[in-house]
């Protein structure tokens, strides 16, 4: 099969706290998901769950304690600086903080045109940047010469994609390119993603929280919980039906825009987060509604149900038999 | 609804600018232009629209906080303070102001991050909170009143001595919830506090806001961008845009029959399980505030546009109990 990103058994750990207090997390346990061309991959949880460490080590900002990521067949290391000419590109969560705020937005165009040896002369340039904001919807006309606090947070996102969109791209990691956007305007970010994937053949890793706008975007989906993958499958099979209990209560609790499906049932929160990545049995165990003794001293493993990829003790039985 | 709820906030023809002088030339937005709105006891009423619309400006004067450059130009905003009283509170002096904050009428912030001290241990936060609302408690009536909040709370113990950067972005919105329900106020106003944190984590947030208003039987007015959460505590809704509120009513009123355009946009932009029809965002871009369109302000947006729209703003008209809504397309010639 085709691969266009692969990435196997990433792990990356942090320290904290001094010599006394030291303790190490491991934000990305054994992480291990590929990426095919002109797909929408996207890998969700809460805050703090590793997506963004593992879209960090993709990128190359951070160096994998270990593990591999392989890109187009190749290897790549983080010394190599493969990145910018193998084409992936990055999109950030906040516009606002993307682009300096005392700059005019066009001059980082011209900027990575000009680095990159995109264009020979300004008139190619315009026309290049010109024709990349026609794809996400904006004209050169009507950006030219002007500051990030001119644009609305939805426009400034659509001019990021446009700016990543300059090196003709295969892969962009868009890392929560929603949550600071309206969710009036959270739409046309979305239908954008399907544009290039269907048009240009973009692979999109789509990093969120926000399952709503990942159920109708993307193909398949990754949930990941304190470092681990809980849940791997297309969208239909793991968001319609979800089998592991996390990826359940993250179904339950998007809210509904429907006064009649109000939340009944109550939720507890998990205290703290360094207890979580700690735990030695399923890091699920704490909060579980379903859990079992086994589950607070072993780790699962990873099982699969219907192809869908389900690290839970709930399941271990089934593939026994 | 059997029995007429009382009035606890009113504002009359509200009208808060900021006037910029840039130059010698003045700019003029015209953040909260027009508003007028009644706010019953014992309710959560949620305010929606998109960024840019106004909503922390009308949140800034409805907690009677208006400094330059927002200025109030016109109109009045009530409180109606020991049950029967209307109080004009813009006519307030600043001590009689700052008694008011807090104890009758708190504010949630959004940025959680900024608002605890980050060089000092929660419970010097909480000292310092209480120590300058309630005069004459010994420290140890202040720590037994604020464990007292963080038992019912369902906040961890040793909260108070942590400081603020240990915390999650979730624990520190909660413990500013509980900062601001701490002297049980009668109006809490919450400005987008769920937005930025995790679907997990905002609904423990929503459900807290929901113990707390069980409890205390007060007011939430909850200003969020997201449909979805209003759907959930809301009872009732005030749409704005571009600095008035165009549509008005119960929740069941706005998610069963939206009958502006832009609430019906707002609403059907979300997307829904089970659905992966195409659905489009709101066309266009919110307006600026300081140069809006003339007529309706949202009329450049608007599908079902009749030349009307471009020359008057509509007044409201009421197409059922307590349901407003200001669009021409909505109640023929029943305006004004």
């Amino acid at each position: 099969m085709d691969k266009l990103l692969e990435v196997n058994e990433l792990t990356k750990r942090y320290s904290q706290g001094n010599v006394l207090t030291r303790v190490t997390l491991t934000a990305a346990d054994h992480v291990s998901f590929y990426i095919k061309p002109a797909e929408i991959f996207t890998l969700a949880g809460e805050s703090g769950c590793g997506k963004t460490t593992t879209a960090k080590v993709v990128l190359g900002f951070e160096e994998a304690t270990s593990g591999t990521i392989i890109h187009n067949g190749k290897l790549q290391t983080r010394k190599e600086k493969v990145w910018i000419t193998e084409g992936v590109q990055a999109i950030f969560q906040d516009p606002f903080s993307t682009f300096n705020p005392l700059r005019t937005v066009d001059r980082y165009f011209f900027e990575t045109v000009q680095n990159l040896i995109l264009a020979v002369s300004k008139q190619q340039a315009i026309e290049l940047i010109d024709r990349k904001l026609q794809a996400v919807g904006l004209s050169y006309e009507e950006f030219a010469g002007k500051y990030p606090s001119e644009f609305s947070g939805g426009q400034l996102q659509r001019i990021s994609i446009a700016r990543a969109l300059l090196t003709n791209p295969t892969l962009l990691i868009a890392d929560e390119p929603v949550s600071m956007v309206d969710a009036s305007l959270r739409m046309s970010i979305v239908n954008l993603f399907k544009k290039l994937r269907d048009e240009l053949g973009v692979s999109i890793l789509y990093i969120t929280h926000d399952l709503a706008t990942a159920y109708y975007v993307s193909d398949r989906i990754a949930i990941m919980f304190r470092g681990n993958i809980v849940e791997m499958g297309t969208v239909e099979q793991v968001l319609m039906n979800p089998r592991h209990p996390y990826s359940k209560l993250l179904r339950e609790s998007i809210p509904q825009a429907d006064p009649k499906k109000r939340w009944t049932t109550e939720i507890t929160l998990s205290e703290l987060e360094q207890e979580e990545y700690l735990r030695r049995g399923c890091k699920f165990a704490g909060r579980c509604p379903d859990v079992m003794e086994i589950c607070k001293g072993v780790a699962p493993a990873d099982i699969y149900v219907d192809d869908v990829l389900v690290k839970c003790h709930k399941y271990s039985s089934t593939q026994e038999i | 609804m059997a029995e007429k709820k009382r009035t606890i906030l009113r504002t009359d023809k509200l009208k808060a600018f900021y006037i910029l002088e840039m130059q010698g030339t003045q700019k003029i937005i015209k953040a909260v232009n027009d508003v007028d709105m009644e706010i019953y006891e014992n309710e959560i009423y949620g305010i929606a629209g998109e960024s840019g619309c106004g909503k922390t400006t009308l949140l800034k004067a409805l907690f009677n906080d208006i400094v330059p450059p927002l200025r109030l130009v016109s109109g009045k905003i009530y409180y109606c303070i020991n049950w029967d009283k209307e109080v004009d509170v813009t006519t307030l002096s600043p001590e009689e102001k700052r008694q008011l904050r807090m104890e009758y009428i708190s504010y949630i912030p959004q940025g959680s991050m900024s608002v605890l001290n980050p060089v000092l241990k929660l419970k010097e936060t909480y000292k310092d909170f209480i120590g300058s609302h309630l005069s004459g408690q010994s420290q140890e009536e202040i720590f037994e009143l604020a464990r007292k909040q963080i038992r019912v709370l369902g906040l961890p113990k040793n909260i108070l001595d942590v400081y603020p950067h240990q915390l999650s972005g979730g624990m520190r919105q909660r413990v500013t919830i509980a900062l601001a329900s701490l002297l049980k106020p009668r109006i809490m106003i919450g400005d987008e506090p769920t937005t930025a944190l995790d679907v997990v984590v905002q609904r423990g947030v929503i459900q807290m806001l929901k113990m707390i208003q069980e409890n205390l039987k007060n007011t939430i007015i909850l200003v969020t961008h997201d449909m979805g959460v209003h759907a959930n505590i809301a009872d009732r809704i005030g749409i704005m845009y571009a600095g008035k509120i165009v549509e008005e009513g119960s929740t069941e009123q706005i998610f069963g029959q939206p009958l502006h355009p832009y609430t019906q946009f707002l609403i059907n932009s979300l997307p829904k399980f089970g659905d992966k029809n195409m659905r489009s965002s709101v066309p266009g871009n919110p307006p600026s505030m300081a140069d809006l369109p003339a007529g309706c302000p949202f009329h450049p947006r608007c599908p079902h546009v009749k030349e009307i729209c471009r020359q008057e703003m509509p007044d409201f008209c009421y197409p059922d109990e307590n349901h407003r809504v200001a669009c021409w397309l909505v109640g023929e010639g029943k305006h004004g």
